[in-house]
């Protein structure tokens, strides 16, 4: 498709502005290519940033445009830091997150393991395996609301199949004690491929060589496994820690379908309060201020991660 | 095809096996109950014991594409014999198809963002990755702490300026908007990915297409771009991937003109109570695209997955 196309936008230029393009300078093109997405990425990420910084520290509201904005300095924060609804999220969002990070790991990196014995027709269960997490977050998780109906609901069915419990004396979504593992069930089945597959990965870069040596030296199974499985897949492992930490940490469209939080606030996660702040509350000035201590909390995190991730892989 | 003794044993295998198809069939069963109860009656989808072997109705899918009303008996008697298969079905209780639904318009919203999306960034992120990988440019060396650091904010905290911003620019609930903001998210992985194929793609080919007179554009399109062309389509699924599944942006920024289909699926409601066949039935047609994608792009798929962050 190249030659002809090539000819008819020659053609189809003037000369002058022709020989300028096609006399253009490496460098001029470099950033003729660069240029539209730095554009985006500033106007997106970077813009909206610096203006969610502005605002966390004045009193504005989105829905009172009109009111004049008082600057408060670092009122929003000394607020959110001090109330108990914001530790009750963040004790519920570290719930959240630990839970399908251990989930995860374990079922993830078993899974890869089996796989990788490599028995006839591996890739295309590892690909049914995979399919949950490429779907919408916010369709799957309203569908799984129904899956927790008590009494009409598979997931209760099932479970009462197999304890005798009774299907309609429990119900995942609107107890208390349950409604934080419900969650937690969902999001590992749909997220455990992701871990798996990233360990997957790892798993395949070991050489074969490594083992066979180990079997030479007569090294047990076990003791190969923690000698040479273990440490060669554990950078892979905790890079895939470090997505879901992230992804978990900013959990919002699988939870607020499920429960929307609650019942109570017993899974009421940081994204989904932040989220009632900024437009249900229309504390927009508060709400930016929740933002830049997530982000912050995150980025330190995420930073700490990172280093202690270089360490692994340069040992 | 080489033995060693490192090689599991056929009982190995054969167990491994058994595990992983075990859990693959437990871990699909909510989809299939999906695409199942999209075909049930309302009755059959709330019975107890959940009804595994059922009847196949299209009420579901008719529920999903018209919005009705109630009619007295003696109205409907009035009405005459239903035109239509659907009309039938939906006469059975009482009612009449009022016209369609709005599920054709967030569906046809989701196509229009998503592949537009995929289009900008694939696009754009196809001329920076070139650049990135062939040129010195600035933040070349911070691209992946960039990228990460962007993946960070939660999209709400980052949706509070964007609404404010779009009130502004008039963008908020409109296709253009929408295509911007997703097309500015995916971008920095687009990069990132592209950035990975073209970096396999030898400059040799380039120097010596440019040795034959070639001018660098004349290199980027016809020497570099059919080389990436594997790695621009694998990039470009996932891209539409992300468009399509977003939901915290589409149900803050949008409600009427530009919604898209995951912010209204869940909206779904019958008659007295949540229409499950309904919404199994809009869930079915808007998942089952991308369980179909997956199944057969299995091999390019993998490498977006992972971030392209365990390539060597």
């Amino acid at each position: 498709m190249s030659d002809p196309m090539a000819h008819r936008i020659a053609a189809a230029t003037p000369p002058a502005l022709a020989h300028r393009i096609r006399g253009l300078s490496d460098r001029a093109i470099a950033w003729v290519f660069v240029a539209p997405t730095i554009f985006l990425l500033l106007a997106v990420n970077i813009f909206p940033l610096i203006w969610t910084i502005r605002l966390s520290l004045t009193d504005f509201r989105t829905n009172r445009p009109n009111n004049p904005v008082k600057f408060v300095g670092i009122e929003n924060y000394r607020k959110i830091l001090t109330d108990a609804d914001t530790w009750l999220s963040l004790q519920a969002t570290a719930h959240f997150l630990i839970w399908t990070i251990v989930l995860q790991v374990v079922i993830g990196f078993a899974l890869a393991y089996l796989i990788n014995k490599k028995f006839r027709g591996n890739d295309l269960w590892t690909t049914l395996i995979v399919l949950p997490m490429m779907l919408s977050p916010a369709v799957v998780g309203n569908f799984w609301t129904f899956l927790y109906q008590p009494q009409i609901g598979l997931f209760n069915y099932v479970i009462a199949f197999f304890t005798g419990a009774d299907p309609s004396s429990f119900s995942m979504i609107g107890e208390v004690g349950l409604a934080p593992w419900a969650i937690v069930i969902v999001d590992t089945w749909m997220w455990t491929p992701f871990v798996m597959l990233i360990c997957l990965a790892g798993l395949r870069s070991i050489p074969p060589s490594i083992y066979e040596a180990a079997e030479c030296d007569r090294a047990s199974k076990w003791r190969q496994f923690w000698t040479i499985t273990i440490p060669m897949v554990l950078p892979f492992l905790m890079l895939a820690v470090l997505f879901r930490g992230i992804e978990n940490f900013k959990m919002f469209d699988l939870v607020v379908q499920l429960t929307g939080g609650g019942p109570g606030a017993t899974t009421q996660l940081v994204s989904i309060d932040l989220k009632r702040e900024a437009f249900e509350k229309w504390r927009t000035g508060y709400a930016s201020a929740y933002a830049v201590i997530l982000f912050v909390t995150v980025f330190g995190l995420a930073s700490i991660y990172v280093k202690a991730l270089n360490k692994v892989k340069d040992r | 095809m080489s033995f060693s003794i490192t090689d599991p044993s056929r009982r190995q295998k054969w167990i491994a096996g058994i595990l992983v198809v075990t859990y693959a069939i437990v871990t699909l069963l909510p989809l299939v109950w999906i695409i199942a109860t999209g075909f049930k009656t309302p009755p059959d989808s709330i019975a107890y014991p959940p009804k595994v072997f059922f009847s196949p109705s299209l009420e579901g899918y008719v529920n999903l594409f018209t919005s009705r009303s109630r009619v007295t008996p003696e109205d409907l008697a009035a009405l005459g014999p239903p035109a239509t298969w659907y009309d039938a079905i939906v006469r059975q209780y009482d009612m009449v198809i009022t016209g369609p639904s709005r599920y054709g318009e967030r569906f046809l919203n989701s196509v229009i963002i998503g592949f537009g999306s995929t289009f900008l960034s694939v696009f754009l992120g196809t001329i920076a990755a070139y650049a990135f990988s062939r040129f010195k440019v600035p933040l070349k060396d911070d691209l992946l702490f960039f990228i990460l650091s962007t993946r960070m904010m939660p999209p709400i905290a980052v949706a509070i300026p964007i609404f404010l911003m779009y009130r502004q620019l008039g963008l908020n609930d409109t296709h253009l908007g929408m295509i911007l903001l997703y097309t500015a998210v995916n971008l920095s992985l687009s990069v990132w990915l592209l950035k990975g194929f073209i970096d396999e793609i030898p400059i040799e080919y380039e120097e010596a297409a440019l040795i034959d007179g070639y001018t660098r554009f004349q290199a980027f399109y016809k020497v570099v771009l059919p080389q990436a062309a594997t790695g621009i389509a694998s990039t470009a699924i996932f891209c539409l991937i992300f468009a399509w599944n977003e939901y915290a942006f589409a149900v803050l920024l949008t409600s009427g003109d530009a919604q898209t289909a995951p912010p209204f699926i869940p909206t779904i409601i019958g008659t007295g109570g949540k229409d499950w066949p309904a919404v199994a039935a809009g869930a079915t047609l808007f998942l089952v695209p991308i369980m179909v994608f997956t199944i057969l792009l299995r091999k390019h798929l993998l490498r977006g997955i992972t971030f392209g962050a365990v390539r060597k």
